[in-house]
């Protein structure tokens, strides 16, 4: 049952075939077996989810059952869980239990799914190769030397192991779709404000949005519908009908427009990386789509312009955590400052340190001009490039990341370095555009994401084109060697 | 740019952050290349651009009713606190 899709297992547990509760009995066990070698799960949540999966069971018998009822799910550990441990991969909160649920959480609990646990992730969510986490990084499955990529590299590596059929995930930077390109799966970052950010522990907040990874767009489209909408208790929620994606899915392509971001395919992209991301847009010419070359000049600007914005907002954000009222509290303080000090010294990893001390540094006084007012001005100037493309264009496609998943260690020593690997990402969350990565071949035996980008609320096109492609190809199918049996040792 | 010591030294006071001896090198280091990468942003052309705070344009903050929505759950909230008493948080003495 582990290489069945949502919509698949959603079938068969109709028919039947099997329960609710021996499918979550059978990834639980994959989950356990598998910690060893990818660690890809902080907290698993076996008692809550054998009690979800009876319930499950009880709406399905009786025929009050939703599409979603019954099937499996992983949350990354930003998405407040309530009575479970929420760290966010951070000592800071080891110890923290939610006392409520995030608005996403809750939304899918409603909708009947069972919670396998918490996925790792990089702490507080930065970071792009999951060795930021306090718990360890998250091995990749297609080979456990490499890096799954991040922040939710957790959730992307239990999606490609197959040890969680789908899995929450959330992006500030390329945090859905960098490992989903590095795993070999399905990520989608929806439209900034689609999503509720309420209970999604924050790092910056005009960037931070959640989504999804999943094994394919059609199971993407299933769970976005139920996750979406207006949430009051987000400020920046957005008001607006979300549409039934599952039913957009099979639109044909005829006369779509997309355009290939010039500045993308110019320098330091991977020869053979290239040579994929060139097939996959032939197999959409053939499906009836044009190619359009767009300039979007400002954009090879989004990495410095994201290094002042985002350290920026987490720099506020993580101010927060101060030992007083919860998380990480130093022992012995010999007076307030020292508390503050010491609790966040020891709390925060070294990553987020570096974030929240150049955040505060572009904001101190003196150099906010320079840098964070100059910074916004930049970010305008991508949003207008993004604007002037989606004029003549309907989606945006190109590579995800530049290169395949690198070894574990490779590149931690340098943090400019790992910054590149967000290179092609980031301009989506600067403008809060909707953006997916699907798997569309290999290099070295790795996978390659496509990154597929739409207007604002186009969630519904971006999955339609995922989706049209992946009833051409079967990359998405693909399943990592050591992860294909259903009993893993 | 090179950041030097006391710079750090300050940033993490504003950050309310200690740092270790031998953490202070290494953040000289690493923020002293950041601050050099976001230095390529002086090579925009940005005049009379109007500054975007957030990727929603238009967008106003919500007004609701002033009515209690929340009820008091203060055992629950601090049921992660590392030190209360008589429902207050407890921090290390302030005024002498």
């Amino acid at each position: 049952m582990h290489t069945l899709t949502l919509s698949e297992l959603a079938k068969k547990l109709r028919a039947k075939e099997f329960s609710v509760t021996e499918l979550t009995k059978s990834l639980l066990a994959r989950i356990e077996a598998s910690q060893p070698s990818l660690n890809s799960f902080i907290t698993v949540t076996a008692e809550s989810a054998m009690a979800q999966a009876k319930v499950a069971e009880a709406s399905l018998a009786s025929g009050s059952a939703g599409p979603l009822t019954g099937l499996p799910l992983a949350h990354k550990d930003i998405f407040c869980t309530k009575g479970v441990r929420t760290s966010c991969g951070s000592k800071m909160l080891d110890n923290f239990v939610s006392p409520y649920d995030a608005t996403v959480v809750e939304k899918l609990n409603a909708a009947g799914m069972v919670t396998l646990g918490k996925t790792n992730m990089d702490e507080f969510a930065m970071g792009s190769s999951n060795e930021t986490s306090y718990y360890g990084p998250v091995k990749n499955p297609w080979d456990v030397k490499l890096v799954p990529g991040g922040s939710s590299g957790g959730s992307a590596a239990a999606v490609a192991a197959r040890i969680a059929p789908i899995a929450t995930a959330t992006d500030t930077g390329g945090s859905i779709r960098q490992p989903a390109s590095l795993c070999g799966v399905t990520g989608i970052k929806p439209t900034y404000g689609r999503v509720s950010r309420y209970g999604m522990i924050a790092f910056a907040s005009s960037l931070d949005q959640g989504g999804l990874i999943s094994q394919s767009a059609e199971d993407a489209a299933m769970v976005l519908g139920a996750m979406s909408g207006f949430d009051p208790r987000d400020s920046t929620s957005v008001d607006t009908p979300v549409p039934n994606y599952v039913e957009s899915l099979d639109a044909p392509l005829t006369g779509l427009r997309i355009g290939l971001i010039k500045e993308f395919f110019e320098k330091g992209l991977d020869a053979s990386v290239e040579k994929l991301i060139r097939d996959a847009l032939r197999v959409y010419e053939k499906l009836g789509a044009t190619l359009v070359e767009v300039k979007l000049p400002a954009l090879p600007l989004s990495v410095p312009t994201y290094y002042v914005v985002a350290p920026a907002e987490c720099s506020s954000n993580l101010a927060r955590f101060d030992g007083v009222r919860y998380g990480h509290r130093a022992k012995d303080p010999k007076d307030l400052m020292d508390l503050y000090k010491r609790s966040r010294g020891e709390g925060f990893g070294a990553e987020v340190k570096r974030r929240i001390m150049t955040g505060t540094y572009v904001l101190s006084a003196g150099y906010y001009d320079a840098y964070y007012l100059k910074a916004q001005r930049v970010r305008q100037l991508i949003n207008q490039d993004f604007k002037r493309a989606f004029q003549e264009v309907d989606v945006l496609m190109g590579p995800t990341a530049p290169d395949v998943a690198f070894g574990i260690g490779a590149k931690a020593s340098d943090p400019i370095q790992m910054y590149l690997n967000d290179i092609y990402t980031i301009g989506a969350n600067l403008a809060g555009v909707p953006a997916m990565s699907i798997p569309c071949g290999f290099v070295r035996d790795l996978p390659v994401g496509l990154q597929i980008a739409g207007p604002h609320f186009a969630e519904g096109k971006l999955l339609n084109v995922a989706h049209a492609y992946q009833k051409e190809t079967d990359w998405h199918r693909r399943i990592p060697a050591a992860f294909k049996k259903e009993t893993l040792s | 740019m090179s950041l030097n010591r006391d710079q750090i030294n300050s940033i993490a006071h504003l950050a309310r952050l200690s740092l270790t001896e031998a953490e202070i090198p290494v953040y000289q280091d690493s923020l002293s290349k950041i601050v050099d990468l976001v230095g390529e942003l002086d090579a925009a052309q940005t005049a009379g651009i109007e500054p975007m705070a957030h990727p929603l344009p238009g967008l106003a903050q919500r007004m609701r009713p002033d009515v209690v929505t929340e009820t008091d759950q203060h055992e629950n909230y601090q049921r992660n606190a590392p030190q209360v008493e008589a429902a207050l948080y407890l921090v290390p003495k302030v005024i002498e």
